[in-house]
């Protein structure tokens, strides 16, 4: 899909009608097409060609790239920081932002400093807890909740003003996501959550890793009848595993993840572990995209994310298109227009 | 103390009713608290407002209560503080992810608010960010205050 208006890379697209934002993301998304988004492993370094070197694998399969912000409460490069460098290329990535280690103060600056540098998509998280990562030491800030966190951004987007009413001159203009879990207790409260979410202001979902497909259309049956569908976007997390040991590890380490037995037996039996993990992903991304509601997949192949180009185009769910990358428009192949 | 807690999420029905008398004789005693000034009331109040409902939901004293919407099961004892639901980390127990020997408040809040007279109604409603400098006063005053305000 290339867009009409397309701008010089690093610039922002037009603000479409009913668009909130001037990013690729939202676009694709609004277009009806089957967004595939990914998740960039922040480096431990200063080096800003760690960044690009990281982005370059996805170049062509995915539509938008996260910038976690302290994943796990692990120690990173800040997901502000790794934005910035990414849209200077002109891709699109997705700024996580975690109530953990920011009050309101420092996270409403941050919205609008990532909306000058140009990122168009911003993601509403609670974050781990200080005690799942690598400085156990620090203090958890915990100032807001995802949910506060949307309605000030909303606030300020919107309302063009902080939390304390004070007038902003540009307002930030931002997609705004969240996060879900539909594979953690309490389940029926689930869909609730995320229609108090969608009221605070989320306008796509990236929900945590699916190894459970009737779980997620139980909920998504749920999230219809609730009528959301019209109002947000559900990108659903998938990713490959890379043994069985892998998903035993995943399981019972990291929170809020769910792999059902059948998923790690299979896994067990496999002769060729990290290949049958890609297929099993390639088969969820199949039937996923088969539920009603589901507005693409949010691929997380932390350290495999050589894997993620192999996943998307075997499972075809771009259709032929190529998502936005440097130089794309470069290549003779691609040119075909989209509006 | 978290079996006191636990006790308190399985009878918010009862409470909730011990609550609603509490607030009317506050209602009541408004216009002797307004005349000698509710200002020299906060801190005896606020003192033994945190002994009852310190023993009974593990109070933090947040000075802006929500135990009536959240099925008397206090937020502020999650380690998130999390005042909108659960986080994605609830382990399949129904435990917290942070502190694994503890039932989930959320969990808990689901469970009680079903027992309570609106059913979980009100934990469809998004609670605002926590005003910090509320901290250590009394909601109950703050309750009856606005509650006379609102009547007047």
């Amino acid at each position: 899909m290339r867009f009409e208006d397309e701008p010089v890379p690093g610039y922002p697209l037009p603000i479409l009608p009913g668009h909130t934002s001037p990013g690729r993301l939202e676009r694709v998304l609004r277009a009806g097409a089957f967004a595939v988004t990914t998740e960039l492993d922040p480096p431990d370094s200063a080096d800003p060609e760690d960044v690009y070197r990281r982005a370059r694998i996805f170049d062509g399969c995915v539509d938008a790239i996260n910038a976690t912000d302290g994943s796990g409460a692990n120690c990173h490069m800040s997901s502000l920081a790794v934005c910035a460098l990414l849209t200077r290329l002109g891709y699109a990535p997705v700024m996580q932002i975690s109530c953990r280690d920011r009050n309101r103060i420092a996270i409403q600056g941050d919205i609008l400093g990532g909306a000058a540098m140009g990122v168009c998509n911003m993601l509403c998280l609670t974050g781990d807890f200080v005690s799942a990562g690598d400085h156990p030491q620090a203090r958890p800030v915990f100032d807001l909740d995802c949910m506060t966190l949307l309605e000030i951004g909303r606030g300020l987007r919107d309302g063009h003003r902080f939390q304390s009413g004070r007038k902003v001159t540009f307002a930030p203009r931002v997609f705004f996501g969240a996060a879900e879990n539909p594979f953690a207790p309490p389940f029926d409260w689930r869909p609730f959550r995320l229609a108090k979410k969608v009221a605070a202001g989320a306008q796509f979902i990236q929900t945590q890793y699916c190894y459970d497909v009737p779980r997620l259309s139980q909920f998504m049956r749920k999230v219809d009848d609730l009528g959301l569908l019209d109002r947000v976007f559900i990108l659903v997390g998938v990713g490959p595993l890379r043994s069985a040991k892998a998903a035993e590890w995943m399981r019972s380490h990291v929170p809020g993840v769910h792999i059902p037995d059948a998923i790690v037996a299979r896994m067990a039996g496999a002769a060729n572990p990290p290949a049958e993990g890609r297929r099993l992903c390639i088969e969820l991304i199949q039937e996923i995209r088969e539920i009603r509601g589901v507005a693409g997949v949010h691929v997380m192949a932390y350290r495999q994310e050589e894997a993620v180009a192999e996943v998307i185009a075997d499972s075809g769910v771009l259709a032929g298109r190529v998502p936005w990358h440097p130089g794309r428009d470069r290549d003779p192949r691609h040119e075909e227009t989209a509006s | 103390m978290y079996a006191v807690r636990r006790w308190s999420v399985r009878h918010a029905r009862g409470l909730e009713a011990c609550y609603a008398l509490f607030e009317r004789a506050l209602g009541v005693l408004h216009p002797v608290l307004a005349r000698v000034g509710y200002r020299r009331f906060e801190k005896p109040v606020a003192a033994v407002e945190k002994t009852v409902k310190g023993f009974l939901f593990d109070c933090r004293m947040c000075g802006q209560c929500v135990l009536g919407e959240t099925g008397m099961s206090c937020p502020m004892n999650c380690p998130k503080n999390l005042r909108n639901g659960p986080c994605g980390g609830v382990r399949a127990s129904g435990h917290c992810e942070v502190a694994p020997e503890m039932m989930c408040v959320w969990v808990d809040a689901v469970a009680g608010s079903r027992r309570m007279r609106a059913g979980d109604r009100a934990l469809h409603a998004v609670q605002f960010a926590v005003d910090r400098r509320l901290e250590g006063r009394s909601s109950w005053l703050a309750a009856a205050r606005s509650r006379a305000g609102a009547e007047s």
